[in-house]
């Protein structure tokens, strides 16, 4: 081994063979030096991770399907503890599990909704969403009259007063489908769907792969791309597992038709608020329940049709015909009535 | 065992041994792939919202990449089938080459996807629930890791089968390379299906979208190779010959052609109909209400692809020089077609009609470069050791070095 650049040959028999020489010894040991150094240089950003969501507990933590009630009650303690030491509230924090015989749905009133956002607003100071960066489970559309193409409307609109003369309102919300695609594509079956009808997520077994964002034809999901951020005097306390307990940095959550007040036999937040009356909810199964009533006798579409999912929120118009119309009743023309009046 | 681990020492040594251009290289590598580390950790820390992505446009930078380097993984098959099935001798010593970066691209893979994960210490829970075959994503999770054992296992098996001077025994390996022909051919399919199924995203809906991958994979990897097997014949005395280049080339030609028509099936169907089907392609392509940031990338994608199928198609690409220049051009073509043209348009509009953009945020690219460093390191890495240990220099009793013969023969001498 003579010359300069003769080390590579030198080296290479080195490895080649597998034996140390003092000089490989020496350079390899700088080279593992730097190399560490800068690795920890490069990992500095980690001084400030939020270490509280990395313990032995919440890593052995089973789905909720699998926990026993007494696994659950340790779980639902150990949120308490947590949520009173981040927002210095006393959570009201329980498990709420879904009554026999209900299935929830929702039905909206096109005619009467004026577009005021009252309903997203208390949805947020309802269910915890992060206040910053903001997040809404509710968008409301102003439409064009003459349309129904969602495409045309209008996410943004800021006016000094609603409802404005040209258009009508759309809110769109989670619409809890029978066939939910969102469900269908979650990789670690961390979203499922309630035997009340209820899809709901599983804050502490979501993984934040946001697949079902994709899969979602309502855009109703959102993911806390950050730490969520609530004033401590605006946390709701009265909250359970599965729906407005607070979230954590990394994944989704959605409209969950309020299920701590609705399995107790309360309305959704978004309801009470309505200054119309454009919201109503209630047991599909029940057929006395103001929501199979509506489903019964109003003009009632649901959005998408096309795409399968079959939505439990509803939309409607007025009464199935407008009162001008009592006592009209004409003889029905045949397709091939030749003989009839054209 | 004990042999084995002796080899795996020998080749982690190797790894830190080459020339100055060598060094070079690996050390820009490390130093990209520490600032993706450092970049991660920023991520990690104050979340995805480090990245350009939204509620909106939920998917970027990471799936884009995921989607084309699923591809890149495929096209090993490019190599695999000429060889195994044709029986062509001009490939039959490259056709590793063509494994082992199927092995680095499934790992960048691993790692793309793990990026996108907003609690990626909550990964072990796909092991405790794992919804298959229901969800398209634990297929792809199957599909991947399955791939990535098959080619590990043929590749390590005949390095190390060269490295003990042992004929390979076709049993322990044939059976596998024709398994990995199909499973190379499922994982793009996976991956495209993964999109395909989502009845809400109209414009992925299409049943052409994983013919299309295929056919955009057996272009971009199979370029990819050639530009490898051109590194290797200038840096290293491993024999490439212009037969198998060409051999590479004509594939290339053939599968962007194939990727050009269906392209144009899909933008024919979308255009012409002019249903609401259409309405995302139309924002990639020519904007939508004055928004337009995937606008330039689009056409220059298509540009790249136009151009390097020209260059292909014309007697110009005998010279070697401008069949490289070709690859380059479809390489990077066809990565915007898979990332800027087919994952971020998918979102916009959103659902509800929104139009919200995307762009990339600085430490998002950086994340990106770090993986592909880290990809390109480990891939330097294998062709390292594969080719001293086929050229039979590296074995377990034998030396042969060129250079510095007597010193071989005393080292192995004295051992």
């Amino acid at each position: 081994m003579s010359g300069a650049g003769g080390n590579a040959p030198g080296s290479e028999q080195a490895a080649y063979t597998g034996r140390l020489t003092r000089r490989s010894f020496l350079r390899g040991g700088l080279g593992a030096a730097g190399g560490l150094a800068a690795l920890a240089a490069s990992l500095n950003p980690l001084r400030e991770l939020d270490t509280s969501e990395l313990t032995v507990e919440k890593f052995l933590q089973k789905h909720y399907k699998e926990m026993t009630a007494d696994e659950m009650e340790g779980v639902l303690a150990r949120i308490r503890t947590e949520v009173e030491q981040r927002y210095a509230v006393r959570p009201e924090l329980r498990d709420i599990k879904a009554m026999d015989g209900v299935e929830f749905a929702y039905a909206l009133h096109l005619g009467r909704c004026i577009g005021c956002r009252r309903c997203v607003h208390a949805c947020v100071a309802e269910n915890n969403q992060s206040r910053s960066p903001e997040i809404q489970y509710i968008r409301v559309l102003e439409m064009p009259r003459g349309s129904v193409d969602i495409e045309r409307g209008n996410h943004h609109y800021d006016r000094p007063t609603v409802p404005d003369a040209g258009h009508y309102y759309m809110p769109i919300q989670c619409h809890q489908c029978a066939n939910p695609p969102c469900v269908k594509v979650c990789p670690v079956e961390a979203t499922w769907q309630e035997p009340d009808g209820i899809t709901v997520i599983d804050y502490d077994w979501c993984i934040g792969c946001r697949y079902c964002e994709a899969a979602c034809p309502y855009w109703a999901r959102r993911f806390n791309f950050t730490s969520p951020q609530i004033p401590n005097e605006q946390l709701n306390p009265n909250m359970s597992y599965l729906s407005n307990r607070p979230r954590r940095q990394g994944v989704m959550e959605k409209c969950h038709f309020c299920l701590h007040r609705t399995r107790e036999g309360r309305m959704p937040a978004c309801l009470e608020v309505c200054p119309v009356g454009a919201r109503k909810f209630g047991n599909l199964l029940d057929p006395d329940s103001e929501v199979a009533q509506i489903l019964r006798t109003k003009h009632v579409f649901v959005l998408k049709q096309d795409v399968g999912t079959l939505p439990r929120f509803f939309y409607y118009f007025d009464e199935d015909y407008p009162r001008s119309h009592a006592g009209i009743s004409l003889p029905v023309l045949q397709p091939h009535d030749v003989g009839g009046t054209r | 065992m004990k042999a084995y681990l002796r080899f795996v020492w020998r080749c982690v040594r190797l790894s830190f041994v080459g020339g100055w251009p060598y060094y070079l290289w690996m050390s820009v590598l490390s130093i990209f792939v520490l600032l993706g580390i450092n970049a991660y950790c920023k991520q990690l820390v104050y979340g995805l919202i480090t990245t350009g992505m939204s509620d909106q446009v939920s998917w970027g930078l990471y799936i884009a990449n995921f989607t084309f380097l699923v591809g890149m993984a495929a096209a090993a098959v490019m190599l695999v089938i000429p060889v195994y099935i044709y029986r062509n001798r001009e490939l039959h010593d490259l056709v590793i080459f063509g494994e082992l970066l199927a092995v680095a691209a499934i790992v960048m893979c691993q790692f793309f996807v793990l990026v996108d994960l907003g609690r990626p210490d909550r990964f072990m829970h796909i092991f405790w629930r794992f919804n298959f075959p229901i969800s398209m994503l634990t297929w792809d999770v199957v599909a991947l890791g399955g791939y990535l054992l098959l080619n590990l296992h043929i590749c390590g098996y005949l390095i190390y089968c060269a490295y003990r001077r042992r004929h390979p025994s076709p049993i322990f390996y044939v059976p596998f390379v024709f398994i990995a022909i199909a499973w190379a051919i499922s994982i793009h399919t996976v991956t495209a299906f993964l999109l395909v199924g989502l009845g809400a995203r109209p414009f992925w809906n299409s049943a052409i979208i994983a013919p299309r991958f295929l056919a955009s994979a057996f272009a971009a990897g199979p370029a990819f190779i050639i530009l490898t097997l051109q590194v290797i014949r200038h840096m290293t005395d491993h024999v490439v010959t212009d037969a198998a280049l060409k051999m590479l080339k004509n594939i290339v030609t053939v599968a962007l052609t194939v990727n050009m028509f269906l392209l144009g099936c899909e933008l024919f169907t979308e255009f012409y109909a002019e249903s609401a089907h259409m309405v995302s392609t139309r924002y990639l392509f020519t904007g939508l209400h004055g928004r337009n940031a995937l606008v330039p990338w689009i056409w220059t994608a298509m540009s790249l692809n136009v151009i390097a199928l020209t260059i292909l198609l014309l007697p110009l690409s005998r010279s070697l020089r401008y069949l490289n220049v070709a690859c380059v051009f479809l390489i990077v073509g066809i990565w915007i077609e898979k990332g800027m043209g087919l994952i971020v348009p998918g979102f916009i509009p959103s659902p509800l009609g929104e139009i919200v953009e995307y762009s990339p945020t600085a430490n998002e690219i950086l994340v990106c470069v770090g993986i592909w460093a880290l990809g390109l390191l480990l891939y330097t890495i294998f062709v390292r050791i594969t080719i001293p240990v086929l050229s039979g220099k590296l074995t377990h009793d034998r030396l042969y070095l060129p250079y510095e013969r007597e010193d071989a023969h005393a080292i192995v001498g004295a051992s």
